[in-house]
């Protein structure tokens, strides 16, 4: 599902000390750039960090499509549909009361709680939804052993060539980033 | 080609960050208030205040579930009273809020990014002391959960088709999304105040909040989908909140109430007093936080026309109330506006048509939307007049309804008077203790502002 994140984290190399290599940038530019090259070397198993979003970062690691939206879209119908049959039940079926004469199914009357509920479920299913694909909570994560990388919160910004990555050769892939013009290159330590 | 590019207008205007600012100096500015700034005597003053306000609160609704609402000013025919009156006073105030994060993010008005963050935050206290008032309302309310449809041995269910049980759906959602699309916003910010705090416990508490986030941008990606959806999600959610409230109005009989000019004109009144309470709060807070670098004049001035526009809808509002009197040729709808004008509250009325269609007019000159000082006033004035908007609207109406028999005057008792000072303080206390632990102004979202943030498409092409 996410290559990423997911499948790195399950397949640790037993024995091997690297989680990945690191590399720092001064941009965003910059770093999209290095991205674009990574990808273009033939490097997948990459992320790329930085403190905000930037339009294409994701595009150029490969990440095309997320599925946040289908998550709230179901959601939101699944909450939809629930309200709506909740209070026909209610009203129609179980526990139906004449008021002023309306008819039991006056489905007027229940469209607001069911705009409501399509709205409640959509927006809680939004946040877990988009927590739950990014694999968060995740108290611990090996990109945080390097100290710099508390930067990538605040300044700076970060391409990781993940150890699990076919092409990935501790002394290539450095030569190779290096040659991408970084600030610094660091090991990530697993 | 380069040099036909028009200049546009907005960047003409003061710029909504000042400029020399650098992503550090941002992330320094704003996380240094929570992490470093010393607590000042000024605060622990203030907080004193508004904490010993909040006790009123307290103290107000012990007694009051002591003895029952028989302590307040409300009888028959004024069943509603304050209780109701500051419920939708406040839930109004909590409009702004969602209104600048979401509907001004659909709209990408870029101004938005150094008021949203506390103005959502005043968002979910206004609703928080607004959900109290119905609740204490019903007079015992360790049973409020009957209001929820849930199986129960009574073999009773709410009725759906009353505009009240929708109230309690609209609120709570509304509550729920609000804290929802806070706390989303936060994550990135948290992230960056764990990154940033020197001491243990603070790492951990804010590393605990932020969940991991590390600002991978497969996460920025489904982060930036997520909020946007919340931000379409929320746009119909605050219109519908204040409508779903108006209906609890509109669907009753009584002269002043059963019209369907009440949807639009709550919503628009909701937005005027909420943004008359975000200056009210960013004009002090600016000063006090040194924040005048983020919160410019700019958006000073955009608030006060916002302001200015829903002020003149609420305007016409009353304008169409006052034509229905006449037009309609009901004799209890001409009688509503004689007593309004003429009635035991027409001091009310007046003060209401004063604050909020009157004073508030000034804004249409620049003068006073640039001077900080005259613009707080004038918020407040719309606070008041809002206020007393719902007080008429209550009051008037249930006072004076179709028989002679069942008139009434309605006095507020001192009970009712804690009550809602007792709310000011709890929402003060919740303001006073937020600016200090979180942070205030979106961090992530004003980096984004600065040039650098841009990346050219031009520029990887080529390489």
């Amino acid at each position: 599902m996410n290559i990423g994140d997911v499948a790195v984290y399950e397949s640790p190399i037993l024995g091997a000390a690297s989680y990945g290599l690191m590399a720092e940038f001064e941009s965003a530019q910059a770093l999209v750039a290095a991205a674009h090259k990574a990808h273009a070397e033939g490097y997948r198993k990459i992320d790329a960090y930085s403190p905000f979003p930037i339009e294409g970062l994701a595009e150029a690691i490969g990440f095309h499509k997320n599925r946040v939206s289908l998550v709230v879209l179901i959601c939101g119908l699944i909450g939809a549909i629930s309200a709506y049959s909740l209070q026909y039940w209610v009203a129609v079926i179980t526990y139906p009361t004449n008021v002023a004469g309306k008819p039991y199914h006056s489905w007027p009357s229940f469209i607001i709680v069911t705009f409501e509920l399509t709205i409640l479920f959509g927006g809680i299913s939004a946040m877990i939804g988009m927590l739950a694909l990014n694999g968060l909570p995740m108290p611990y994560h090996p990109v945080f052993n390097v100290p710099e990388f508390a930067k990538a919160s605040d300044n700076k910004f970060f391409l990781v060539v993940f150890s699990s990555d076919p092409n990935y050769d501790a002394a290539g892939t450095r030569s190779f980033l290096a040659s991408l013009a970084p600030r610094m290159i660091a090991e990530v330590p697993s | 080609m380069a040099t036909n590019i028009q200049v546009p207008a907005a960047d003409r205007r003061v710029p909504v960050i000042a400029p020399g600012h650098t992503f550090h100096t941002i992330t320094e500015k704003i996380s240094n208030i929570v992490l470093k700034r010393p607590l000042s005597l000024g605060w622990i003053f203030g907080f004193m205040i508004v904490f010993g306000l909040m006790n009123v609160l307290g103290v107000a609704l012990g007694y009051l579930f002591i003895k029952g609402t028989g302590i307040w000013g409300i009888n028959i025919p004024v069943g509603w009273g304050f209780a109701i009156i500051n419920f939708v006073w406040w839930i109004g105030i909590g409009h702004a809020g969602t209104l600048i994060s979401a509907i001004l993010a659909l709209l990408r008005q870029t101004w938005r990014n150094s008021i949203n963050r506390f103005a959502e935050a005043m968002t979910l206290f206004a609703v928080a002391c607004a959900g109290i008032f119905p609740l204490a309302h019903t007079g015992r309310p360790w049973l409020a959960y009957w209001l929820f449809p849930y199986p129960n041995t009574m073999r009773y269910w709410p009725n759906f088709r009353s505009p009240l049980v929708w109230d309690v759906f609209a609120v709570s959602t509304y509550l729920t999304i609000s804290l929802v699309f806070w706390f989303v916003g936060l994550i990135p910010d948290l992230a960056t105040l764990r990154d940033r705090a020197e001491q243990p416990w603070k790492q951990r508490v804010f590393g605990i909040l932020a969940m991991g986030w590390r600002g991978s941008a497969r996460h920025w990606h489904r982060y930036e989908s997520a909020y946007l959806l919340l931000a379409g999600l929320a746009t119909p959610l605050v219109l519908s909140v204040h409508t779903v409230v108006s209906f609890d109005f509109a669907v009753g009989i009584v002269p002043g109430w059963h019209t369907t000019i009440f949807p639009p004109y709550f919503v628009a009144g909701a937005i005027y007093s909420g943004f008359a309470m975000v200056l009210c709060l960013a004009i002090p807070i600016r000063v006090i936080y040194k924040l005048e670098d983020f919160i410019t004049m700019r958006h000073l001035e955009n608030s006060a026309k916002v302001m200015l526009a829903t002020g003149l809808i609420v305007a016409y509002g009353y304008g169409m109330e006052a034509f229905m009197g006449w037009y309609s040729g009901s004799q209890f709808d001409s009688f509503l506006l004689w007593n309004r004008l003429h009635g035991p509250y027409h001091f009310w009325y007046a003060a209401l048509l004063a604050c909020n269609i009157g004073i508030p007019q000034v804004l249409w000159l620049k003068k006073f939307r640039t001077s900080t000082g005259w613009l707080w006033l004038i918020s407040f004035v719309v606070l008041v007049g809002m206020w007393l908007e719902r007080f008429v609207i209550i009051v008037v109406s249930l006072s004076r309804d179709f028989l002679n028999s069942s008139f009434g005057m309605y006095y507020p008792t001192k009970w009712d008077w804690m009550t809602f000072a007792g709310t000011i303080g709890l929402f003060l206390t919740g303001m006073w203790l937020f600016v200090r632990v979180l942070p205030m102004i979106s961090i992530f979202e004003l980096r984004t502002l600065l040039p650098e943030s841009q990346v050219h498409e031009a520029a990887e092409v080529k390489q």
